[in-house]
Parts: C-alpha cells; sequence; structure tokens
C-alpha cells in the first residue's frame, strides 16, 4: 500500500512540475473554456424576464459555479492516448508494472492542481461581470455562502464528474487501437455531453418530460449536478449519486474490455 | 490580378486532392456539423418556450444568427483556419523564408494556399438554415432582402480573417500560438446568439473590443430590415476596412523583426 502511494505521489509530482512549465499556455486553456460565461450572459438576460425557473441571480450563480466545474474536470486523454498508440509510444508504457491508465489519470491530476491558483483567479473575475451573484438581489436575497456539506458534496460530486469523462473518454479512446485517427470522432461523444450536461442549458429549464429523461443519461452529472449542489444545494441527491455510481460500474467494465481486446490488436513498433 | 486568380485556382486544386484520400471523413464530419446546429437550435427551443423573446428577437430570427453563424464557421474551418495553422508551422520551422522569396505578395501566399473541404457540411446547412428561417420570418425574406444581407456577411468574413491573419502574426514573436485560436474561437461562439440577447458589459465587449456583433448579428438585422440598420451597415464597413488595413500593416511591422532560421 505505501509503495503504491508513494508512486501516485511521485508521478503526480512529477506531471505538476511538467504542466507548470507551461504556466502561460494554461492561461489560455482556461480562457477557451470561456463558454459557461458567455452563456451566462444569455441566461442572466432571460432569467431577469421572470419567465424561467431560475431568476437572473440563480442564473449566475449556476454558471459560476459551472465554470469552476468545468475548469477542475477537464479531460483530454483521447488526445494523448491516440498520439500514443499512433506513435508506438504505448509499448515501452507497457512493459512497466503499472497500468498505463495510471499514468494518464496522474497527468490530469497534475495539470489541475497546476490550474488551480489560475482558476480560483478566474473564478473571481467571474463575479465582476454579475456582482449580485454574491450578495444577491430583491429576489434571491443574501449572500452566496454554500454552507460545509455543500461544499464537501460539490468537490465529491465534481470528482465523480471527472471519473465519468475520464471513463466515457477513454474508453472511447480504446478505438485508437483500430481506427488509428479517433480524436477526430470524439466530437460524437463531446457535443452530447456540451449541450446535455447543463454547459449551454441549466436543466432545469428542459421540459420535464425531457428532464426526465435526460437524468438518466450519465451527461448532467458531468456538470449539472456538481454545479447545482454548488449554487443552490437542491439536487436529487440519492438518485444522483445512485446514477453515477452505475455509470461508473458500466463504463468500467466496458473500459476493461475495450483495453483487453484492443491489446491484442495493437501493432505498433516494437510490438 | 489573372495572375493571382490562376496561382489561387492551383492551390485550390491541390489541397482538394490531397483531402480527397480522407474522404470517409466526410461522413463524420457531416453528422457533426449536424448535431452542432441541432444542439444550438435545442438552446434556442429551450430559451423560447415561454414569451421570453432574446433581446426583442423573434424565433426565426433567432434561427437566422444560428443559420449566419454557422455559414461562418464552414466559411472559416474552409478557407482561414488550414492557412492560419499553416503560418504557425511555416515560422516554427522557419520555412517561411522560401515563401518570402517568392515573387508574389507573403500575405496574398499565405492566406489563399490551402482549402479545406470539412467546412462545407457546415455552410450546406446554414444556408439551408437561413432559408427556412427565412420562410417563417414575418413577413418572409424575400430575394432583395437576402441580396441586401449577402455584402454584410462578407464584411463579417473579412473582419473573421483580418482578426485571424493579426493573431498569425503574432506567431513571430510568440512561437506557440495554437493555444490563442482556440481562446479566440471560444469567444467567437457569442455570435451564435443576437448581441442584443447579452446584458449590457457583454454587448460593449461584442461590439468595440472582440467584433462579433459585426460578424453574425449585423447581417441579420440588414436582411431583416430592423431600425436603425443603416448605422450598423456604416459601422461594420468601418471597422472591416480599419482591420483590413490593420492586420496588412502589422504583417508588414512583424516581418521586421522575424528572424529565421539560420539567422
Amino acid at each position: 500500500m505505501t509503495s503504491a502511494v508513494r508512486k501516485l505521489r511521485a508521478m503526480t509530482g512529477v506531471y505538476y512540475a511538467l504542466m507548470v512549465e507551461y504556466r502561460a499556455e494554461i492561461v489560455l486553456w482556461a480562457v477557451s473554456t470561456s463558454l459557461p460565461l458567455i452563456m451566462m450572459g444569455v441566461w442572466v438576460q432571460a432569467g431577469a424576464s421572470g419567465d424561467f425557473k431560475l431568476d437572473a441571480t440563480q442564473m449566475a450563480r449556476y454558471f459560476i459555479a459551472v465554470f469552476l466545474i468545468r475548469q477542475l474536470s477537464v479531460v483530454w486523454v483521447i488526445h494523448d492516448f491516440e498520439w500514443q498508440v499512433v506513435s508506438g509510444r504505448l509499448s515501452p508504457l507497457l512493459l512497466q508494472p503499472i497500468d498505463p491508465a495510471w499514468r494518464f489519470v496522474l497527468m490530469h491530476v497534475g495539470e489541475q492542481l497546476s490550474r488551480l491558483p489560475i482558476v480560483l483567479v478566474l473564478t473571481a473575475l467571474c463575479f465582476s461581470l454579475y456582482p449580485a451573484a454574491l450578495w444577491g438581489d430583491a429576489q434571491t436575497p443574501g449572500w452566496w455562502t454554500p454552507s460545509l456539506w455543500q461544499v464537501v458534496l460539490a468537490v465529491v460530486g465534481c470528482y465523480c464528474a471527472f471519473v465519468l469523462r475520464f471513463l466515457m473518454q477513454y474508453s472511447f479512446a480504446m478505438g485508437a487501437f483500430w481506427f488509428e485517427r479517433v480524436a477526430a470522432s470524439h466530437n460524437l461523444i463531446f457535443l452530447p455531453y456540451l449541450f446535455l450536461s447543463g454547459i449551454v442549458i441549466p436543466l432545469e429549464e428542459l421540459p420535464p418530460w425531457a428532464f426526465d429523461v435526460v437524468m438518466w443519461t450519465p451527461f448532467p452529472y458531468m456538470v449539472w449536478f456538481p454545479a447545482t449542489i454548488l449554487a443552490d444545494g437542491e439536487a436529487p441527491y440519492v438518485k444522483g449519486f445512485a446514477v453515477i455510481a452505475v455509470w461508473v460500474i458500466v463504463l468500467w467494465i466496458v473500459n476493461r474490455l475495450l483495453w483487453r481486446a484492443g491489446l491484442k490488436h495493437y501493432s505498433a513498433m516494437g510490438a | 490580378m489573372t495572375r493571382h486568380l490562376r496561382i489561387t485556382r492551383l492551390f485550390w486544386s491541390a489541397s482538394i486532392a490531397a483531402e480527397m484520400e480522407y474522404r470517409s471523413n466526410f461522413v463524420l464530419t457531416f453528422v457533426t456539423s449536424a448535431m452542432m446546429l441541432g444542439g444550438a437550435v435545442l438552446t434556442l427551443a429551450v430559451l423560447f418556450q415561454h414569451d421570453y423573446q432574446m433581446g426583442g428577437w423573434t424565433w426565426p430570427q433567432a434561427l437566422m444568427v444560428v443559420a449566419i453563424y454557422t455559414i461562418l464557421d464552414g466559411f472559416q474551418q474552409t478557407f482561414l483556419a488550414p492557412n492560419r495553422t499553416r503560418i504557425t508551422e511555416l515560422v516554427r520551422e522557419g520555412t517561411l523564408d522560401f515563401v518570402l522569396l517568392k515573387p508574389i505578395d507573403s500575405q496574398f501566399w499565405l492566406s489563399v494556399y490551402k482549402i479545406s473541404i470539412w467546412g462545407l457540411p457546415n455552410l450546406v446547412l446554414g444556408v439551408a438554415m437561413l432559408i427556412y428561417a427565412g420562410m417563417r420570418t414575418r413577413p418572409p425574406l424575400d430575394a432583395g432582402d437576402y441580396a441586401l444581407g449577402l455584402p454584410m456577411i462578407v464584411l463579417g468574413v473579412a473582419i473573421l480573417y483580418a482578426l485571424g491573419y493579426m493573431l498569425s502574426t503574432l506567431t513571430v514573436w510568440f512561437i506557440k500560438m495554437n493555444n490563442i485560436t482556440y481562446a479566440m474561437a471560444a469567444l467567437l461562439e457569442a455570435g451564435r446568439y443576437p448581441i442584443p440577447a447579452y446584458p449590457l458589459p457583454y454587448r460593449v465587449f461584442f461590439t468595440f473590443v472582440l467584433p462579433v456583433a459585426f460578424m453574425t448579428t449585423v447581417p441579420a438585422q440588414t436582411m431583416l430590415g430592423m431600425s436603425g440598420s443603416a448605422v450598423w451597415i456604416v459601422g461594420s464597413l468601418g471597422v472591416a476596412v480599419v482591420m483590413l488595413i490593420a492586420a496588412r500593416l502589422f504583417w508588414r511591422f512583424a516581418l521586421r523583426y522575424y528572424t529565421s532560421a539560420s539567422s
């Protein structure tokens, strides 16, 4: 156990150091995830009309939470994995006594750590777009002070979101064993994620039947669920974590099956 | 001028021939473009399900903005993005020297060298959507309205080109610029919705700082003959001319700082 912990710490440290080298780039990456802030403008204006379930302040809080969750659950494993497979760099990794999947996971964790200070600054800046999100207004009075359990659950939810996205993308990435150029087809799952996860539409504004259907898919738990916990505190907790658990198990099994089948098929340099 | 046209035709037929090698990707690109447009329409449908009208725009009017965004997106995938990526490569590898030595204007060469067919689905879907939305507005748009709007779309493309070219020019100083392109693309997403649908600070930013308003909202406004369009038409022309000149001057300025591979 201690040796496993030591390995994890060492690898996280290495990837953290690697990422910090490209600090300036990380700022740009953070800006390129500014979609929630654009959508915040559209929805705050819509919320102010009073025609929607959320009012302007609630919209602003929701999208600031979305921005934060998005920053901490960025997953790009498919691009890395494709490159490793196509260039044959996966071969030496297979010789090591540790599953390459851990390497990819820790690379993401290292990047998240290096991103953290920038994320905090950017989130603070978000409030300048709609300051009332902080101290409330006539419709939603009171400061936005998430309670301790809200924060704890949101952090747990955020990491569930990361695990779900990672498993989904990593399973899709296994296609690289057969098709080589798999990152281009990644849009087939990225676009449903974009529109059904709550980045673009606060899901409670969907018609009730559509909301019920979407809640059985893994997408809302990748953004909407943790963001709603943080912004509002009212979320279907039991059902939420249950659905997450089922999807994690399903995707895990799919991933392992594809990994084994893929390795048999793998025929890059030296394999 | 005819020489430029002839060279452009040669470049384009060569790049189309090269891309035809991967034509199985075409189906995939079409599906992705359709999904993207579908998602944008879904978002609008959710916004319009009650009485709310974004910034006073009706459902078909807002669809027109999405359609124009899709057309511009297709245009930039076809003509602008492939060349932008290429400029970055040329500068990084120092092979820009060969372009500068050629007896033709370097900006021209760099702007028309490549085209990609992957933007076609977006162009087709965008035009189809624009025609559909145009039939649904009251009164429906006629040929004259489209004829008025078309020059505005061209100006939008010109602004997009100038903006992209200036960003690519920055590669001369900062080698790794791909991420800036991503960051800009993310901000341009704002053009999917009519600018009056945003709160005031956003409107100011997307008009005066990053001129997204002139790319999608103004062409739609012009086609719809909305009141006060004249000011925006003049504004659009002004922004396009200023930015094209700025892109030109900036490129000439940057070349003085270009240290080629060997020096």
